[in-house]
């Protein structure tokens, strides 16, 4: 094909060569791109496909549903025996919450969404008026989950457990270690010694003592250090072990993000004549987290699955709740099933917190807006 | 050259026999200098002379060890009341621009005269979009830093600073981070401020831009004032071979 000609200057701008874009170039390049490529496409989808023709025969085609014991569902057909979560899905879910009002969890746990919707998405309709109801929210769930109050029937906390269990502890201790973290992370770069040391100390502390061992502590000696005549109940004292483990984690990421902008920042802030607080509120803060995003994800994630930490010191975390279920007879030796689908509910939560926190990454990119 | 009408006699930048160690090293040597107000003063000299220093130790963000400096009649001390008072007197530009990159040009401008100088909300952003217009930018107001030139981030953050509507402005090497073509329209700017008879401490290597508005020239080599005097005296006949040096340099290639 002949070159046309044009003039210096009038050069137009042409479509890419056929086959390098588009959905037929992403394949060509990335799947046949050689010969040694395009076998390993070939044998890839080949494996693939036994792969996913098996566990979908495990987890749907043969599985069953409901029945009374493992021997009734092997009975029936030989895949997954999902009875064991079916018939005992209201303890994996409440635990040992009375089943007459369980409905008070449910209305928490559908109206944290609500209270989150205003924090979590800064462009929200209304939002001045959800963030009034996000700062009543603790209460109201308070006193909706715990009773006492009200008329409500008082529920003990021994009672307490599954993925229930999991939500209040996990939310409860991100909530709180996020402001906790972030002091710590301006206490430890403060000019002042006393603050700067007493943050070092306990960052250093947190991070250097196994989270069992903290829950130890909860358990048996929390009381010993605490001022006489209070008590808080092993539920509170595990938040705030929750709480101290991760701040001192998100303190150090965050604390990275500060480290990362550069002094420019600080010098025309001071050049304009703001004061501590004001660059801290200003220009640190919303620079640092916005660095820290993904290590704060990170450290939520990894308190959220340490919840499950929780069965050692008595408290029946959803795997506490599917250990019971594998002690009862009738479903003795499930463990694939229990384990899997307490699996999936922490993968569930945990993928969404993830896509969140891209989300937001994104958001807050003001490079390429 | 332009004529400065102006230039009064009223000082409001005084340094009386200045002294600035970075550790052991003496980095500003028995600095002083007198501005007056309305006057435009062009500090050069080679890197590592002190010049830039020399600057911002005027709002503080570097700290003199020995000797005073006076701005607007208020001593430079550790007194936290008084440090703030004169940095919102005194504007600053930075070689590189340091603006917000979390926020838009007009809440870049807003911030400081909002919460610094509690200004109404309303009132500080019709200030900014006032300067804004002033350095020709207006339509940029809603975008963030990184989506601009060079050249456009220096002019928001010469109206950034503007906008807390400052006595005396600093310009520690502003088109030195620039590309060649975008110089020209922030010194275009500066001499616009020049007009307006702002009081302008300017560390560059513009030459051009020193002949043209500059009221007093200086030469700093290794801490110290070498040479000082209006341009014209200045690059016609300096009269210390050190700046003879220097601007047989800058000028001859």
């Amino acid at each position: 094909m002949s070159e046309k000609t044009y003039k210096p200057g009038n050069y137009p701008d042409l479509p890419p060569p056929p086959g390098t874009v588009g959905v037929y170039g992403w394949i060509r390049q990335n799947l046949f791109s050689s010969i040694s490529n395009s076998l390993l496409t070939i044998i890839s989808v080949v494996l693939l496909y036994y792969l996913i023709d098996g566990i979908i025969g495990w987890f749907f085609l043969d599985a069953v549903f409901d029945a009374d014991s493992k021997i009734a569902c092997r009975k029936i057909d030989d895949g997954a025996c999902w009875a064991v979560i079916t018939r005992r899905v209201g303890q994996f879910v409440y635990g040992f919450y009375p089943e007459a009002e369980r409905w008070r969890i449910d209305i928490t746990f559908l109206t944290m969404f609500i209270a989150f919707a205003p924090l979590l998405y800064p462009d929200i309709p209304k939002r001045k008026w959800l963030l009034y109801f996000s700062v009543f929210y603790p209460f109201f769930a308070f006193v909706l989950i715990m009773g006492g109050y009200f008329g409500l029937q008082k529920i003990e906390y021994s009672l307490f457990g599954g993925f229930m269990l999991t939500v209040i502890l996990g939310v409860c201790g991100i909530v709180c270690s996020l402001p906790l973290g972030i002091l710590l992370a301006l206490g430890r770069q403060s000019n002042l010694t006393v603050v700067r040391t007493l943050s070092v100390c306990f960052i250093e502390f947190m991070r250097g003592v196994p989270l069992i061992t903290l829950l130890f502590v909860a358990s048996s000696m929390l009381n010993y250090f605490l001022p006489p005549g209070t008590n808080f109940s092993i539920l509170v004292r595990v938040i705030i072990m929750f709480t101290f483990f991760s701040a001192a984690y998100i303190a150090e990421v965050i604390r990275g993000g500060i480290q990362a902008i550069p002094k420019g920042q600080y010098e025309a802030a001071d050049a304009l004549g703001m004061n501590y607080w004001q660059k801290t509120r200003f220009i640190t803060l919303p620079q640092a987290l916005k660095i820290s995003i993904p290590g704060i994800v990170n450290t939520f994630i990894g308190l959220y699955k340490d919840t499950t930490l929780v069965v050692v010191i008595g408290l029946l975390d959803p795997l506490g709740i599917g250990r019971a279920a594998l002690a009862d007879t009738k479903w003795n030796g499930l463990s694939t099933e229990t384990y899997l689908f307490v699996a999936l509910f922490f993968f569930v939560s945990c993928f969404a917190m993830s896509r969140y926190s891209l989300w937001l990454e994104n958001k807050l990119n003001t490079d390429k807006k | 050259m332009v004529v400065n009408k102006n230039k009064s006699s009223k000082p409001v930048i005084e340094i009386k026999e200045m002294h600035k160690w970075f550790g052991n090293f003496h980095v500003l040597k028995n600095i002083s200098l007198g501005v007056n107000q309305g006057e435009r003063i062009v500090i050069c000299g080679p890197s590592g002379s002190g010049k830039s220093t020399l600057i911002r130790c005027i709002n503080r963000l570097e700290v003199h060890q020995q000797g005073d400096i006076i701005v607007n009649n208020v001593e430079l001390t550790g007194d936290l009341k008084n440090l703030e008072a004169i940095r919102s007197d005194v504007g600053m530009v930075f070689q590189s621009f340091n603006l917000f990159p979390h926020l838009t040009v007009l809440e870049n401008c807003t911030l400081a005269p909002i919460w610094v100088k509690k200004l109404p909300k309303k009132e500080a952003e019709e200030l900014a979009m006032e300067l804004l217009t002033r350095v020709k930018i207006p339509e940029q107001a809603l975008k963030y830093p990184g989506q601009l030139s060079g050249g456009q981030q220096q002019r928001v953050a010469i109206a950034r600073s503007l906008c807390m509507q400052p006595k005396i402005m600093l310009f520690d090497e502003p088109t030195s981070a620039l590309d060649p073509e975008m110089i020209k329209e922030v010194l275009d700017t500066m001499i616009e401020l020049a007009e307006t008879g702002m009081t302008m401490l300017v560390v560059t290597h513009e030459m051009g831009f020193a002949k043209k508005v500059a009221d007093n020239v200086i030469f700093m080599d290794e801490g110290e004032i070498i040479e000082q005097n209006d341009p014209k005296n200045f690059f016609n006949n300096p009269k210390n071979d050190r700046t003879k040096l220097f601007l047989s340099q800058i000028l001859n290639h």
